[in-house]
Order: structure tokens, then C-alpha cells, then sequence
């Protein structure tokens, strides 16, 4: 029983065109992809993405959409040559996802190295503005979820879960757990409703943008369990579960609590343990009522009747965690899990005492914190644009503007991830994962990889008439400790594929069991 | 890597009896008071100068 799993975070940023709202988001989000792979000697052309195992349309549930009635934004496996999509050195996908320019971290397999990672991708998205901004007017982005007119983008998480656990538990224990989980990792919003037509706050960036309990749908219709089943792995032995419904953190606390203490939910629902279930009704409405009320003291009614807040309902999810752990691990859980164990007590303690008490530890808290002291020293009231443009500053990635920024560097936010860290992480990938080889072939043989993917390395090499595909459909090997050795002491692409074949036939499984 | 913290013992609030234990909480509203106002002069020097426009301004396209 641990936090620990394959997981990670992917981010779609907002981007504006200072003084040009009319401009073309999608040029702008090439812009980005290109400014940035550019400067570290990536071509666009050259370490693009394999599509080969891309299956979007593929429903958990054990049907696929016919691909004519999919609406053309859930198409992404459609090559467009004139968007840029690469592959970074520490393992991550830069690309253009709509009309966003998104940044999926490589695989970790703590939820520590999911905020160093993610992180790591505001740095990237940060030193792209930095070199667009030579050329004004420049473009900015911004790491939100919404701009308060109607539109959402997402950050989604990825868990790596055993295919044996039936999709039904999933949808039945974390349903609940979503509905509440924002009380903790929401990043606040100013504005109610899609469009904001409600002046106020509330607690998440998205929650009112989530329509139905469970679908496929992820531009539109926005489902609290979202059933994509594309495991980016081997298929009947795992599944990826695709989280949509979470804002983008800027507090670490906020950041490491999202996935660790979803992560332990999955564990436990893979495991069966959760029993009774904690069925929320009318979940969606619900998730909408948690959200707009910051003194926590709204209360959702659960299926068996009883009726508590969403803080007392993660209180028993956090007491079954707790019992879980200590039975499994025999009173000795790893580091990653006490961690994730202590701040989920401290965060949960705090919130229920006085929800300000953890404005250092969650975003929604500590930006109210800044803007309930605007509205008590300028007397405005919720619909003040100076509160909306906080709201939004909040998430700029520039160090200078970003409001977010200025809090750490104030030392106002606890930082749990040090800034050394993150930027060995915008080059360097997670040694224990697979993600370790994709960005090691990719600094090591640049001129080699013709493409990339979550499960998949294409080569180029000398002497050979037709591409070479490395397949890593396990997640776990590809590892620093699997294939260090073979990596770096292979001269160039061509060794280094005859150096894995080789092992492969020793059985040394190498990057993968079925290398060529 | 992983940070060394412990768990903890809980200190959670369970309801009235918690009320003769003020704790380091009832000193917090002044010193969060003049915290505040640091932030917002800080903020005041970096928000956008003109925040009708740049909200107006700030229009997306939905994602996922």
C-alpha cells in the first residue's frame, strides 16, 4: 500500500497575444512549440510523434466511438504537419492540443516527482515567453483552467492502474472523492458559473464545467470520470485512467495532495477495501454546490442518507487511507507515503478550523486570502475587474508577473519541490521510469529519433533500408537501472539497438520484451 | 528524494469542546492583516495597469 504508481500531469496553457485578442491561438501555441524546441536543437520535423498506438475514441467501458459521429476536437490522433509536436530531453510531450499549447510531463512514479515534473513544464512554457517576447508584441501564457467567459482547458492527471480492477469500482469510489477532492486542490476562480454570470469565488477552476457523471467526452459534455481507455501500454494487463476534472496547482502542497491522495484511492480500490461505499447523490450539482461555497460548510447528502460536508468526507477517506496504510505496511509506510499521509491530515485539520489557515498549503485559499484583502482595502465588490485580473495573473508564468511567483518567492506558499530541482527536471528525466529512455535517446542520438511516443521510440539509422521501433509498452522498464549501462555505452543509434537486441536475447529485458 | 516527515497525530476539530484551547490562531488577524497589506503592495506594482481591458482582453478557445 503506497502512493507510489506510474502517474503524471499534462497541461493545457492559456495564451494571449498582448493587445490582439482577435489573434490565432493556434499559430500563437506553434509559436510556443517551436520557439522552445528550436532553442534546444530540436526540429519539429525531426523528433515528431508517433501516432501508431493512439486510440482516443476507445471507450473503458469495451466499445469505440464510430469515428463519424466523434466531434473533430476528439480526434487527436490526426497528424497536422503544421503543428509542432516534440519530444523533450526529460522525457515530457510539448505540443499544440487545440488551441493550447500543452506540456505532458513524463512518467514519474512518485507524487513528489509529478510537482518537480510538472513544474518543470511552467519553465519550459516560462523560457518560450521569454524568446517570443523579443519579437513584441510576444505571447503569454497562463497556467489556469478558464477564462471566465465560458471557455475551459484542462489539466489532467494519469494513473497507471491494473486492468483487473473492474471500471464500475472506479466509477463508484471516486466519484465521491472528486466530488469533494477540490476542497483541497481546487485553485479558486473568480466568477460563478461557465461564463462568470454570477459575481463571486469558488473553489475550483472547473467544477463548472463538469455536466455529466461518467463519459468519454472531454471538450465537451466534461464527465467527473472521463472513460478514455487508451493505456499508452499492454492493454490487457493495464489501464491509464485519465483524470480531467482537476485545476492546474501552483502550490506544491495543493499539487502533491491531488495526486497522492488519489493515488492512495485507487490503492485502495484495487485492493477492494473500500467498504461501505461512500456514494455521493446528485454528484454533479453537488460538485457544482461544494465549489461555490468557500466556508466549506455546504453539506452533500450521501446515498445511504447521512449528510456531511465535503471536509468530513474526505476525513473518511483519509481515515480508511490511514488504517489501510498502517495494516500494509505493518506501521512503516515509505517516505512518499508519510509524506503524502502528514499533509493530508495538516491540510484537512486547517481547512476545518479556519479555511484561511491554509493559504500557504492550497491555491484556492491563498489567492482568496489576496482578494478579500483588495475588496477590504478598495471596498469593491466581486465584479471589479482588478479581482478578475488578479484572478488570472494569478497563473502567468513569467517569474516578475505571475502572482503565484511573487507568493513563493515571497516565501508566502510552502514549497515542498526545491527550484534547483525543477530545473535539472526541464532536462533531465525520472530515472524510474520508461520515460528515462525516450529522453536519453533523445539528448544522446537527436539526429537518430524520428519519432517518439508514450510506448514507442522510432530510429533512423545507417545501414538499415526501414526505421527501426523500439516498443515500451511496460511503463516500468526503460529504466536508468534497466538500460543505463546499454545507453551510455553505445556510440550511436545503430549500437545501440544491436546492444539491446543482444540483451533481449539474453533475457536481460532490456527497454522492452519485444525489441527489435 | 522523498521528504522525511512523519505522520502526524491528528489535532482535528471534533466539534464545541475544542473551544477553551485558542491556540496561536487567535493572535493570527492582526499579523495577517499587515501581511496582507505587504502583498497587495507588492501586487499593486505588478498588476496589469489597465485590468479592464486585459480581462476583456484575456479570451480562450475551449480545451480539453
Amino acid at each position: 500500500m503506497t502512493v507510489r504508481r506510474v502517474m503524471g500531469i499534462e497541461t493545457e496553457y492559456g495564451i494571449v497575444v498582448p493587445g490582439d485578442p482577435q489573434a490565432n491561438p493556434m499559430v500563437a501555441s506553434g509559436d510556443v512549440v517551436t520557439a522552445y524546441a528550436t532553442s534546444r536543437g530540436i526540429r519539429p520535423a525531426r523528433a515528431s510523434w508517433d501516432y501508431a498506438d493512439e486510440a482516443p475514441l476507445r471507450d473503458a467501458r469495451g466499445f469505440d466511438m464510430g469515428r463519424g459521429t466523434a466531434h473533430p476536437s476528439q480526434l487527436t490522433d490526426v497528424e497536422d504537419p503544421t503543428l509542432a509536436n516534440v519530444v523533450l530531453t526529460n522525457g515530457a510531450r510539448l505540443y499544440v492540443d487545440h488551441a493550447h499549447p500543452e506540456y505532458s510531463s513524463p512518467e514519474v512514479t512518485t507524487p513528489r516527482a509529478a510537482v518537480a515534473w510538472d513544474r518543470a513544464g511552467e519553465l519550459v512554457m516560462r523560457d518560450a515567453v521569454e524568446r517570443l517576447a523579443t519579437v513584441p508584441p510576444g505571447v503569454n501564457l497562463y497556467k489556469n483552467n478558464t477564462d471566465g467567459k465560458g471557455a475551459s482547458y484542462g489539466t489532467h492527471e494519469n494513473y497507471l492502474m491494473s486492468r483487473a480492477t473492474p471500471f464500475a469500482s472506479v466509477v463508484t469510489h471516486l466519484t465521491p472523492f472528486f466530488v469533494a477532492r477540490q476542497v483541497m486542490c481546487g485553485s479558486g476562480r473568480v466568477g460563478i458559473g461557465v461564463d462568470s454570470r454570477t459575481p463571486g469565488y469558488q473553489i475550483a477552476q472547473r467544477s463548472d464545467f463538469f455536466e455529466v457523471e461518467v463519459g468519454l467526452e472531454t471538450t465537451l459534455k466534461r464527465p467527473i470520470i472521463n472513460t478514455r481507455d487508451e493505456p499508452h501500454a499492454v492493454a490487457d494487463r493495464y489501464r491509464r485512467l485519465h483524470v480531467i476534472i482537476g485545476d492546474a496547482n501552483h502550490a506544491d502542497v495543493a499539487n502533491l495532495l491531488k495526486m497522492g491522495t488519489t493515488s492512495l484511492v485507487l490503492a485502495m480500490i484495487e485492493a477492494d477495501a473500500l467498504v461501505p461505499d461512500l456514494g455521493v447523490r446528485r454528484p454533479v450539482a453537488t460538485l457544482h454546490e461544494i465549489s461555490h461555497d468557500p466556508t466549506l460548510r455546504q453539506r452533500l447528502e450521501l446515498l445511504d442518507g447521512r449528510k456531511m460536508t465535503a471536509l468530513e468526507l474526505l476525513w473518511e477517506y483519509h481515515d480508511r487511507a490511514a488504517a489501510f496504510v498502517e495494516e500494509r505496511s505493518a506501521g512503516e509506510p515509505d517516505a512518499d507515503t508519510a509524506e503524502v499521509m502528514h499533509w493530508w491530515g495538516t491540510v484537512l485539520d486547517k481547512l476545518g478550523r479556519d479555511p484561511m489557515e491554509a493559504r500557504r498549503e492550497v491555491d484556492w485559499v491563498a489567492k482568496l486570502a489576496v482578494l478579500e484583502g483588495y475588496r477590504e482595502r478598495d471596498g469593491i465588490g466581486w465584479g471589479d475587474p482588478r479581482l478578475k485580473a488578479v484572478d488570472l495573473q494569478w497563473s502567468d508564468v513569467r517569474a516578475e508577473r505571475g502572482l503565484a511567483h511573487r507568493l513563493v518567492a515571497g516565501g508566502r506558499l510552502e514549497v515542498l519541490v526545491d527550484e534547483a530541482e525543477v530545473v535539472r527536471a526541464v532536462t533531465e528525466p525520472p530515472a524510474d521510469t520508461r520515460a528515462w529512455f525516450r529522453g536519453t535517446c533523445l539528448r544522446r542520438f537527436p539526429e537518430s529519433v524520428v519519432a517518439a511516443s508514450w510506448d514507442s521510440v522510432i530510429f533512423d539509422v545507417a545501414g538499415q533500408r526501414m526505421l527501426q521501433r523500439v516498443p515500451m509498452l511496460e511503463p516500468l522498464r526503460g529504466t536508468e537501472a534497466g538500460v543505463g549501462d546499454i545507453v551510455r555505452n553505445a556510440p550511436d543509434a545503430a549500437s545501440l539497438l544491436r546492444a539491446l537486441a543482444t540483451a533481449d536475447e539474453r533475457g536481460d529485458r532490456g527497454a522492452d520484451a519485444d525489441a527489435p | 528524494m522523498a521528504g522525511q516527515e512523519q505522520i502526524k497525530p491528528q489535532r482535528r476539530d471534533d466539534g464545541p469542546d475544542d473551544v477553551d484551547t485558542p491556540g496561536p490562531a487567535a493572535a493570527a488577524p492582526a499579523a495577517q492583516v499587515s501581511e496582507i497589506d505587504d502583498i497587495l503592495d507588492e501586487i499593486d506594482g505588478v498588476l496589469e495597469s489597465n485590468a479592464e481591458e486585459f480581462v476583456r482582453g484575456f479570451v480562450q478557445k475551449g480545451g480539453q
